[in-house]
């Protein structure tokens, strides 16, 4: 219902474009330095662990290409959706959720405006639009990352990991990860939105709707994971 | 004219208005008596839209309101103004964005005429100087002013008033009281308040009607209403907790 309603009323964002771009600040630019620190570790961590499992088996020229593919197909989306939805999925459902109780969504209505159109739809096109450019940049620091972790602590060259990382790149890759973010972006709006909408019952109601909207958008996140996943990779 | 005609309304299985039958009239300021949780506001945010009764008619100048589709239910809404209980003021956003928002988003104004006009809204309650503030730095009555600027920015038809004076101190419950008589008598503005505030509705009222176990059981000129022999509006306007109106709940 909800996003039938989004769909219809998306040619009203060109006409708020002002409301779009804060959206965009406070989801996509504010949320730039969490997910940067989340994306130097992540890409880290998938050097340690991929050299652990390779040792023996696998020659460690392959390193770069296991944490480039790791990177772009899975962690920097999911992991950026997952940060982003636990700091700007909450922020929505809580604002939204405020603005329910003290009769702000109401007042709206009173003055002829369309809640959808005026707070649902600004965020919709930010989230859409945000992820996939945090995930760029989310992919090239977790690259960096692992790139940064192979030279000083596992001993491999930048040479060899780049290299690695080259031989099987291919640039699908990086848009099914993009398409994967997309998607993202919308559930965490969506499902932020709507759970606020749906708060009642002050201030422990809020409390409900934001913890609501994390859990509920994480899981979705997961589940569309494979689904895209499956239907991209498969 | 207002006329709501046997409209009921329910939730979660509780009937909370069981025919409620009231004529407001153009210019008129009728205010809707009764217990807190009485249904009072509920009645309110039916005459705007924001709810849907069960049954029922609502006529805004002959039409039936229940059945208008969201558009249709825009436009009317654009000559409604309405004061929250809780002011309801947009908190992300300055006073005078709050005053001006109804404008700016259905007229063509330039900007700057919106902000004069918010300005002289601001003038009108009693307010000079606000405007770059945030909501979340006024007082309780400065809020409530402010969401009374933001009712009457479009130059409403009707205003509505959800409990305008509660949680006020006398003193400035008095000025709000005076600006809604002003209204009337400056725009010719046609209103509906709600209250408990007795003081305020013999001041305010044309008509007042009392709400009782989601009826309106009486409906008179502030006069006839201090004069009735009804025993449960008797007990209401006297604050009395020995009567007929069971205190338990």
């Amino acid at each position: 219902m909800l996003f039938k309603n989004i769909v219809v009323n998306l040619p009203a964002a060109f006409r708020r474009v002002r409301l779009v771009f804060e959206q965009m600040l406070a989801m996509g630019v504010n949320s730039l330095p969490l997910v940067l620190v989340t994306s130097v570790f992540t890409g880290g961590v998938s050097a340690v662990q991929a050299a652990y499992q390779f040792s023996d088996y696998v020659p460690m020229r392959y390193l770069g290409t296991a944490v480039g593919k790791a990177v772009v197909i899975e962690l920097g989306p999911v992991l950026t959706a997952l940060v982003v939805a636990g700091r700007v999925g909450a922020s929505i459902a809580a604002e939204l959720g405020t603005m329910k109780v003290t009769e702000q969504i109401d007042a709206l209505e009173t003055l002829a405006l369309d809640p959808v159109r005026y707070l649902v739809v600004p965020r919709f096109v930010a989230g859409f639009s945000m992820l996939p450019v945090l995930v760029i940049f989310s992919d090239f620091i977790a690259i960096l990352g692992g790139l940064a972790v192979s030279v000083f602590f596992l001993g491999i060259s930048s040479y060899t990991f780049l290299n690695g990382l080259k031989m099987f790149f291919h640039l699908s890759d990086v848009f099914g990860g993009l398409v994967k973010a997309l998607v993202f972006g919308g559930i965490i709006a969506v499902i932020g939105c709507y759970q606020g909408f749906r708060t009642e019952g002050g201030a422990e109601g809020v409390g409900k709707s934001t913890t609501r909207a994390v859990v509920l958008s994480s899981v979705l996140i997961l589940i569309s994971d494979y689904i895209i996943a499956s239907l991209l990779f498969g | 004219m207002i006329e709501i005609k046997n409209l009921h309304k329910s939730f979660r299985n509780k009937p909370v208005l069981v025919g409620v039958n009231l004529t407001i009239q153009k210019g008129e300021t009728v205010v809707i008596i009764g217990r807190s949780g009485c249904g009072k506001s509920v009645l309110l945010k039916h005459i705007i839209g924001l709810m849907k009764p069960d049954s029922g008619e609502l006529l805004i100048d002959h039409e039936d309101i229940t059945k208008y589709p969201k558009s249709k239910l825009n436009q009317l809404r654009q000559k409604f103004g309405m004061l929250f209980q809780s002011s309801a003021l947009f908190d992300s956003m300055t006073v005078a964005e709050n005053v001006g928002l109804g404008l700016s988003e259905h007229t063509k104004l330039p900007e700057e005429k919106i902000r004069e006009i918010a300005s002289e809204r601001l003038k009108m309650v009693g307010l000079v100087g606000v405007e770059e503030v945030k909501p979340a730095e006024l007082s309780g009555g400065m809020k409530k002013r402010v969401g009374l600027a933001r009712a009457i920015a479009m130059n409403p038809e009707f205003v509505l008033y959800d409990e305008p004076t509660t949680g006020l101190d006398p003193i400035m419950a008095d000025v709000i009281n005076e600006l809604i008589i002003n209204l009337r008598n400056t725009l010719n503005i046609t209103s509906i308040a709600v209250t408990h505030d007795m003081v305020s509705a013999y001041k305010i009222a044309d008509k007042v009607a009392m709400l009782y176990q989601g009826k309106i059981i009486l409906v008179g000129t502030p006069e006839e209403i201090r004069n009735t022999d009804n025993p449960t509006v008797r007990q209401f306007i006297g604050g009395s907790s020995q009567g007929p109106i069971p205190t338990l709940e």
